[in-house]
């Protein structure tokens, strides 16, 4: 079974936390741009990515990098949920972690207890993922598409 | 892939990536797993796509021009920075004023994500999810009263769902457009 539990927060120093703040805002496009963040940040360029490559090793950092949009790259993503008895909760976690399309499933506290997201390779693609998900699992899948997006950004001051 | 949406995550996305002119598409494919970290992360991309990095770095910034990329940047693991608590919060909004209030919330400090996703009545009245991080569950109820405020009447409910186990979580994964059945 996959089941991931919670990393323990991490202990990090100042130069750290300036790094992490500094580069959940983003790269600048610049020619050498770990060295105009490093001179921002009063660290070398040599420091910045030694830094960099602990704390994507420590996983403190899950990745750095481009955020692609993912429907501007043609792809299909939705958000669903299911109501999942509770003395069937591990068969239908299994069964449902098992398609390569649920990219995420959270437990949640509700009647509404399974929150995943759906990702594939076309739009269309979804509801048929959706239909094999209700005809595995014998349950109704809540689909949730988003109709609009008002705010997609993760900062965390540290 | 940054497409969260209860998470703060990556999501991976698999995309044919046909939308694409194919020299960006080479360049999404090869930073997938992520940016170099060396000094000329540019010419690092390019070298094996035969490309310079002037190049590379005028193509990501066209593509972060017309959003195929939101930004360059690290993508944190909340639970590591001590972002405990992590609430998906659903509101009730009248659909006359979801839109003007969906956007003025998405400011408010905590929140990652903000959209409008349908309603499934009788069991599902939500409309507006938005996703807060705190640092405990009294952080994010705070915040969650700081939007509660400001929907005002035309919230008639909600509610905050926290995550209590990851069940799963796979990294970033794009599909390449050559020799795949359509």
């Amino acid at each position: 079974m996959n089941v991931a539990h919670r990393p323990k927060p991490a202990k990090l120093d100042a130069a750290d936390r300036r790094i992490v703040n500094r580069l959940q805002q983003g790269l600048p496009l610049v020619p050498s741009p770990y060295a105009a963040v490093a001179a921002e940040l009063s660290l070398s360029e040599g420091e910045l990515l030694y830094r960099l490559e602990r704390l994507l090793e420590a996983g403190v950092l899950s990745r750095f990098g481009p955020m692609y949009h993912a429907e501007r790259l043609g792809g299909g993503l939705t958000l669903a949920a299911l109501e999942v008895p509770e003395a069937d909760f591990e068969r239908v976690t299994e069964t449902v972690n098992a398609f390569p399309e649920v990219a995420h499933n959270y437990r949640r506290e509700h009647r509404l207890n399974m929150w995943f997201v759906l990702a594939t390779e076309t739009p269309q693609r979804i509801a048929e993922v959706i239909e094999a998900i209700e005809a595995a699992t014998g349950l109704v899948v809540f689909n949730m598409p988003k109709q609009e997006e008002f705010h997609v950004r993760l900062h965390l001051p540290v | 892939m940054s497409v969260s949406t209860c998470p703060s995550e990556p999501v991976p996305v698999a995309g044919f990536l046909d939308g694409l002119d194919p020299l960006d598409r080479d360049i999404v494919l090869a930073t997938q797993a992520g940016l170099p970290l060396v000094p000329d992360p540019w010419s690092a991309v390019g070298k094996p796509l035969g490309l310079a990095g002037n190049e590379v770095r005028a193509r990501m910034q066209r593509m972060i021009d017309s959003g195929v990329i939101r930004r360059i940047a690290a993508v944190p693991n909340h639970y590591r920075l001590g972002y405990v608590a992590n609430g998906m919060t659903v509101w009730d909004v009248d659909d006359a004023h979801v839109e003007r209030l969906g956007r003025e919330v998405a400011g408010i400090p905590g929140v990652s994500h903000c959209y409008r996703r349908p309603r499934h009545l009788p069991e599902w009245p939500y409309n507006l999810f938005v996703m807060l991080h705190g640092r405990s569950q009294d952080e994010v109820e705070q915040q969650a009263e700081v939007l509660r405020e400001r929907l005002g009447d035309a919230c008639r409910d909600h509610r905050i769902l926290y995550s209590s186990r990851i069940l799963k979580k796979t990294g970033l994964r794009l599909a390449r457009s050559s020799g795949r059945p359509r």
